[in-house]
């Protein structure tokens, strides 16, 4: 229990000058009756990776989508950068679970698609840029496909150098593995810990995977169900300089992911 | 430049590759073919013959020829176009922009739903002499037969079509800062192509089907008028040949449909798939 640092009072890093994105107090219902979030308070601090992770129906996308600016809040505020924020904005990029791609658009035209929104530039600039990230995230030689002629994990690729485009400081990345198969899950972890090391973006990671979630976090946020509230906030400290294989090996990650599991079963019926 | 190298993704999806059968694709063979084997039958049971009014495919061919050279089908053509061409145009343009007007805003669904829905459920044909009451015998009246019978069917798919845009990619084009007129134009239209257009291909059969019950049913006119005039007189085979054309017609018309389809709305279709 003592591997990782864990704050159980979920207020207590809330506030800070060192967090981009803060949620406040955030409420949301669904209708009348389905209660999905109930007064959350959470910091997300500046150049972290930070994981929502809990049970399905704990309302972590919900939340990530609230941030977004994607749905609205019942009641609360969200602030980026200490000011509210209402719908989504260009500091904020999303990473979509189903990977949300253009079928109709090539490779390289949905990489510039969120430039092309906002008419940044002129169309070689932004082509030129485009052709940067799809290099960046390893699909280089596949600009003029259709997302339908390639894999899974390509077409997230093509998800994650269009939220890279924008060059947003916070990126939000909903489940984005969750639709790739195990193999290239794992080698698509290990890429984007490698690509954000270099960018120092921001991460909101929402996840269900234990795994996954100690793998790549710097902050972990568990959530409970039904309503979705903050169970813990805890911090996995491993070091980020062994290689992947050490570290699914090492002590403080397997006692991670035990500690997690341990939380979370009770809400498994 | 590369950071990251490529992981063990391989290519997927629909790359079947098409053979070739003497020296074109198999889909083109395999609907030449089909397409003999169709008239083989007709040209048997024609022969047998099943019934004394059912001419072999030879002869109605051949009653096909004859109305060719004489002119009387390009006459009944120039006659049937006018209240098809503007009927179907008027659909098209207007039942495209209610369909989707319908689907993007509730008040517009609540309007129009009701009467498109009537209006395609009820039996046209019958209502077709009530055209007459109302605007006579003229092109206005066949024009609005062919307006009834395409219109509900091209308005129908179009509200489907873009009610049924893939949501997450609405979300998608506003988490980008797409505008409303961006989320519209860049993702729901293109979404809803596909089907917009196959109810623009129903839409144009129907079309001509009401052309058709038009001149059959109002004044006998045009290819309407060849169809029933020798039917009267019993030359089966120039009735039939009167028939074909209007089959081949409609459907030369629907495959152009699908050629402006790809080339506008769905580049990634073309790519041999």
């Amino acid at each position: 229990m003592s591997t990782a640092a864990v704050a159980q009072m979920p207020d207590q890093n809330a506030s800070t000058e060192d967090n981009i994105v803060e949620v406040r107090n955030i409420t949301k219902y669904y209708g009348e009756d389905i209660h999905a979030l109930d007064s959350i308070n959470l910091g997300f601090p500046t150049g972290q990776m930070t994981t929502l992770l809990g049970p399905s129906g704990c309302g972590k996308t919900t939340l990530l989508k609230i941030i977004a600016g994607l749905l609205e809040t019942t009641e609360g505020e969200v602030l980026i950068h200490g000011k509210p924020v209402f719908g989504p904005g260009p500091e904020r990029a999303f990473v979509f679970q189903d990977f949300a791609l253009l079928p109709w658009a090539t490779v390289i035209e949905n990489v510039g698609f969120g430039l092309e929104l906002t008419n940044k530039g002129t169309k070689p600039e932004r082509e030129e840029k485009a052709k940067h990230y799809i290099n960046e995230v390893g699909l280089g030689g596949f600009e003029y496909k259709y997302p339908h002629e390639l894999s899974g994990g390509m077409r997230q690729r093509v998800g994650l150098a269009r939220a890279l485009a924008v060059n947003a400081e916070v990126l939000l990345m909903d489940e984005p593995f969750s639709a790739v198969d195990e193999q290239t899950r794992r080698k698509f972890q290990e890429d984007l810990l490698y690509l954000l090391a270099n960018e120092k973006k921001s991460v909101i990671f929402v996840t269900h995977s234990i795994e996954e979630a100690v793998y790549v976090s710097d902050q972990i946020v568990l959530l409970s169900p039904r309503p979705g509230r903050i169970h813990s906030i805890i911090r996995p400290e491993i070091s980020r300089d062994s290689t992947p294989d050490e570290i699914r090996r090492d002590k403080r990650y397997l006692d991670t992911v035990e500690e997690i599991w341990t939380n979370l079963r009770k809400y498994l019926d | 430049m590369s950071a990251v190298a490529p992981s063990v993704d391989k290519i997927s999806g629909p790359t079947k590759k098409s053979e070739k059968i003497l020296g074109m694709t198999d889909t083109l063979f395999y609907r030449i073919v089909s397409v003999f084997a169709l008239f083989a039958i007709w040209e048997i049971a024609g022969r047998i013959p099943i019934s004394v009014a059912f001419p072999t495919f030879s002869s109605t061919m051949g009653a096909l020829w004859d109305m060719i050279l004489d002119g009387r089908m390009f006459n009944a053509y120039a006659e049937t176009l006018k209240p098809l061409a503007v009927g179907v145009s008027i659909s098209a343009v207007f039942g495209v922009a209610i369909g989707v007007g319908m689907g993007l805003n509730r008040l517009m669904q609540w309007f129009w739903e009701p009467i498109f829905v009537v209006l395609q459920a009820s039996p046209v044909a019958a209502l077709i002499p009530l055209i007459t009451y109302a605007y006579g015998i003229g092109l206005t009246a066949k024009t609005v037969a062919v307006i009834m019978l395409a219109a509900p069917i091209i308005v129908l798919n179009s509200y489907k079509a873009v009610r049924n845009a893939n949501p997450s990619l609405i979300q998608m084009c506003q988490s980008f800062q797409g505008t409303r007129f961006q989320v519209i134009w860049q993702v729901i239209i293109p979404s809803a192509a596909p089907v917009i257009f196959a109810g623009l291909r129903l839409g144009v059969a129907a079309g001509f089907i009401g052309v058709i019950l038009a001149e059959l049913l109002i004044t006998p006119t045009g290819v309407g008028d060849l169809i029933s005039y020798h039917r009267s007189v019993a030359e089966y085979q120039y009735m039939y040949a009167a028939v074909f054309t209007v089959i081949l017609f409609s459907a030369i018309m629907v495959g152009l449909l699908e050629v402006a389809e790809v080339k506008y709305f769905r580049p990634e279709k073309k790519k041999g798939h």
